[in-house]
C-alpha cells in the first residue's frame, strides 16, 4: 500500500508537468490543425534560460529572500522569452504556410526544433546545467510513502495554472473567439473575430505555460540540456493524444494519466510478469495503453468525433 | 529531364569539391580518425575527448616529430556518431573512404562495437574509449583501449562494496546500453562471488530523467548499497531522488559518474556517493599534473573524466607510428600492440593480446565535502 501511495505521488507529479506541456500541443493543434513539434523546445529554452538566471541570483542560504528573487528572477525571464519564441516561430515559419498542405506546416515544425536545439547548443554549450538548489525541500510522511514541498508546489502550480486556463477559454471574450475559430477559422474570420490575434494568442499562452513547465522540470530534477525538450515534447504530444487532441481537458486527463501509468507500469510490470517483463519496458507499457485506447477511441478519451477536421 | 541535369550539375560540383579537398591535403598530413557523440545528450563527454586527442595532437606538432624523413603533421578528421550505433557505422565507412591513418574513438560501447568492424575490415588500427568487454574479444588485432574494460572495474567494484563498505544486499539499476549493461552484469558477478547478494535489479533508458518509479521499488527492497551502470546526466538527479525518497543506502557507480557534472547535478545529494576510475589520481603523477596544467592553458577549463585518458590514447597511436617511422597501418599495428610507455594516467602503458590495457588499478573515489577525493587503489583480479 505504501509503495502503491509512492509510485502514485511519483506519477501525480510527473504527469502534472505532462499535462502542462500538453495543454500547448493541444490549444495550437485545436485552433490550426497543426502539431507543433518545436513545442517541447519551447519548453528546453524556458529551461535553460530559467537554470541560467537562477544560478546567477541565487545566494548562499538555501530557503532565504535570495531564493524567492532566484525563482522570481527565473519566471520573470523564462516566460517572455518563451512568449517571444513560440510568438516569432509562429510568425516567421508558419503563418505563411498556413495554406499549405498540412505535411509541409508539420515539416516546419520539425525544422524549428532542429534550429531551437543548435541555437540553444550554441548559447549554452553541450554541457547539462544544473538548477540551483535554492528551496531546500521539505519532505513529508505519509505513511510511509515520502511528499517533497516540490512535488506538492508542482501539482498544485499546475491545477491552478489549469483552472485560470479554462477560465479564459470559456469565460473571456478571447476565450471565445478561440473556440470560434477552432471550430470554422472562415466563418469565424467572416463575424469580425481577428484570427491571427486569435493564433497568436494560442501560441502565447502555450508558449508561456511551456516556460512554467520547463521550470518546474528543471527545479524537480536539477537537470537542463539542450536536447530534453524531445523526449519530454514527445510524452506530453503522446498525453495529448491520449486525452484528444484538440480538447483542453482531454490534454489534462491525458498527462495525469500519463504519468500515472509509467510509475504505476514500471513499478509493478516486473512483479506482475515475474521477472519476465523489467522496470525497462516502462516506455511499451504506457504506449500500449495508448494503442488500446486508440482502437476503441480513435479520437482520444474525451475527442469529440469531428469527421474530416480532426 | 530537367532534375536530371540538375543532378548532373550536382554531381560534377561534388566531384570538384572532392577533387580539391584531396589536393589540398599536404604530402606529410597524418590523418586520424575520430568519432564521438558530439551533439546530443553525451555531447559533453564527445567535447571531452575531442580536446584531450587535439591538446596531445597540437602537443605532437610543436614537437616537429619527423616521420620518413619528413616532418609530420597530425591532424584530427572529427566526425559526430550521436552514441547512435547506426550511425556509427556510416561515420566509420565515411572516415574509412577519406583514408585515415588510424582510428582515435569512439566514445560508447554500443557505438564502437559496430565500428570495429569497418574499421578492422580496412586493417586500421583502434584506439577506443568503450569498456565493453565485447569489444576486444571478438577476436580482431586492431582493436585498443583507452580505458580498463568493464570486467576489470567491476570486478574491482563489487568488490569494494561487499569487502569494504560491508554492504550484503546490492541493488543494481542499468540504463541499457552496451555500457551500462556490461557494467552492470559485471558487477553483479563480483558483488556474488565475494558473498554478496542482488536484492533488486531495475532498468532505466539512457534519456529518462525520472526514477522515482524504479528508486521506490529499490526502496522496498532496503539494499545497503545501490549501484548504478549510467551517465552522470542521470546519476545526478538519481542521486537528489535518492534523497528525496529517503534511501540511505549509498550510490556507487561507474567512471561516467565520476565527473564534476554528477556533483554540480546531485547538489548537496552528491556527498557520500562511490564511484570508480581506472588507473591512479592523476595528481599522484607528474605527467598527470603536467597534463591537468596544458588542457587548463589550452581549454579555460578543468579537463573531464575523460580526457586523460584520449590524451594517452593518442600518443600511443603516435608513439607507435614514430617507432615504426611509418604511418602505414600494417607498418606500426606490430608496434603499437607491443608498445610501452609512461602516460599521464599510468606509468606502464601496454596492451595485452587482446588490446586491453595490461595495468589493471582501478581507483575508487568519494564525494567529501562536494569534492572527489580518493578512497583507496585497487588492483582488479579479473581480466
Amino acid at each position: 500500500m505504501e509503495l502503491f501511495v509512492q509510485q502514485l505521488i511519483n506519477g501525480i507529479t510527473l504527469g502534472s508537468v505532462y499535462a502542462l506541456v500538453a495543454l500547448g500541443y493541444t490549444m495550437v493543434y485545436g485552433i490550426i490543425g497543426l502539431i507543433n513539434f518545436a513545442h517541447g523546445d519551447v519548453v528546453m529554452i524556458g529551461a535553460m534560460a530559467a537554470t541560467m538566471v537562477a544560478a546567477s541570483l541565487a545566494g548562499a542560504d538555501p530557503g532565504g529572500a535570495s531564493a524567492w528573487l532566484a525563482m522570481g528572477g527565473a519566471l520573470a525571464v523564462a516566460v517572455p522569452l518563451c512568449m517571444a519564441v513560440g510568438w516569432s516561430a509562429e510568425r516567421i515559419a508558419y503563418r505563411p504556410l498556413r495554406r499549405a498542405p498540412r505535411l509541409a506546416a508539420l515539416i516546419t515544425a520539425i525544422g524549428v526544433s532542429i534550429i531551437l536545439q543548435n541555437v540553444a547548443m550554441m548559447v549554452w554549450g553541450r554541457n547539462y546545467l544544473n538548477f540551483p538548489q535554492v528551496l531546500s525541500p521539505t519532505v513529508y510522511d505519509l505513511g510511509g510513502a515520502r511528499l517533497s514541498s516540490l512535488q506538492a508546489a508542482i501539482v498544485a502550480a499546475a491545477a491552478a495554472i489549469m483552472a485560470g486556463l479554462s477560465l479564459v477559454v470559456h469565460r473571456t471574450r478571447l476565450g471565445t473567439a478561440m473556440r470560434a475559430t477552432a471550430q470554422n477559422r472562415e466563418v469565424a474570420g467572416l463575424m469580425g473575430v481577428d484570427i491571427n490575434t486569435v493564433i497568436s494568442a494560442a501560441f502565447l499562452i502555450g508558449s508561456a505555460l511551456a516556460a512554467v513547465a520547463g521550470i518546474m522540470v528543471t527545479a524537480y530534477y536539477g537537470v537542463a540540456q539542450y536536447t530534453m525538450g524531445f523526449m519530454l515534447g514527445l510524452k506530453a504530444f503522446t498525453a495529448a493524444v491520449l486525452g484528444g487532441i484538440g480538447n483542453l481537458g482531454g490534454a489534462m486527463l491525458g498527462g495525469l494519466l500519463l504519468g500515472v501509468i509509467e510509475a504505476l507500469g514500471s513499478g509493478y510490470i516486473g512483479d506482475l510478469t515475474g521477472g519476465f517483463l523489467g522496470s525497462h519496458y516502462q516506455d511499451v507499457f504506457a504506449f500500449m495503453v495508448l494503442v488500446v485506447v486508440l482502437i476503441f477511441r480513435p479520437s482520444g478519451l474525451l475527442g469529440e468525433r469531428v469527421g474530416d477536421r480532426a | 529531364m530537367k532534375s536530371d541535369r540538375k543532378l548532373q550539375h550536382l554531381a560534377a560540383a561534388c566531384a570538384a569539391a572532392l577533387g580539391l579537398a584531396a589536393g589540398a591535403a599536404h604530402a606529410e598530413d597524418i590523418r586520424f580518425g575520430f568519432a564521438a557523440p558530439l551533439t546530443g545528450p553525451q555531447s559533453h563527454y564527445g567535447e571531452d575527448m575531442q580536446n584531450g586527442l587535439t591538446l596531445a595532437l597540437e602537443e605532437a606538432n610543436k614537437q616537429g616529430i619527423e616521420i620518413d624523413g619528413e616532418k609530420a603533421n597530425f591532424v584530427l578528421v572529427s566526425k559526430d556518431d550521436q552514441a547512435d550505433p547506426r550511425v556509427a557505422v556510416q561515420v566509420a565507412q565515411q572516415l574509412v573512404d577519406e583514408g585515415v591513418d588510424g582510428i582515435l574513438g569512439h566514445f560508447n560501447s554500443g557505438t564502437t562495437i559496430p565500428a570495429s568492424r569497418v574499421y578492422n575490415d580496412a586493417g586500421l588500427p583502434q584506439i577506443a574509449m568503450a569498456t565493453s568487454p565485447e569489444y576486444t574479444d571478438q577476436g580482431y588485432d586492431t582493436t585498443f583501449r583507452m580505458m580498463t574494460s568493464d570486467t576489470q572495474q567491476g570486478a574491482a567494484v563489487g568488490k569494494f562494496m561487499v569487502e569494504d563498505l560491508g554492504a550484503k544486499k546490492i541493488a543494481l539499476i542499468d540504463d541499457r546500453t552496451a555500457y551500462g549493461q556490461g557494467l552492470a552484469d559485471e558487477v553483479e558477478k563480483a558483488v556474488k562471488a565475494a558473498g554478496g547478494e542482488i536484492v533488486r535489479r531495475e532498468y532505466t533508458t539512457d534519456k529518462s530523467n525520472d526514477f522515482t518509479s524504479i528508486l521506490t521499488n529499490i526502496r522496498g527492497a532496503a539494499p545497503d548499497a545501490v549501484f548504478f551502470g549510467g551517465v552522470d546526466a542521470q546519476s545526478g538527479p538519481m542521486k537528489r531522488q535518492l534523497a528525496t525518497l529517503g534511501v540511505k543506502a549509498p550510490l556507487v557507480s561507474g567512471e561516467m559518474t565520476r565527473s564534476d557534472t554528477f556533483i554540480k547535478l546531485a547538489g548537496d545529494a552528491a556527498e557520500g556517493t562511490y564511484a570508480s576510475l581506472a588507473g591512479v589520481p592523476l595528481a599522484q603523477m607528474a605527467a598527470g599534473k603536467d597534463f591537468e596544467a596544458a588542457y587548463q592553458a589550452r581549454f579555460k577549463k578543468a579537463p573531464g573524466v575523460y580526457a586523460p585518458y584520449a590524451y594517452d590514447g593518442a600518443w600511443n597511436m603516435i608513439a607507435a607510428i614514430r617507432k615504426a617511422d611509418s604511418a602505414a597501418p600494417e607498418d606500426y599495428l606490430p608496434e603499437l600492440a607491443r608498445l610501452e610507455r609512461k602516460g599521464a594516467t599510468s606509468e606502464h602503458i601496454a596492451y595485452d593480446d587482446k588490446g586491453d590495457l595490461k595495468e589493471i588499478a582501478v581507483t575508487i573515489y568519494q564525494v567529501k565535502g562536494g569534492k572527489w577525493e580518493m578512497v583507496k587503489t585497487m588492483v582488479s583480479q579479473a581480466n
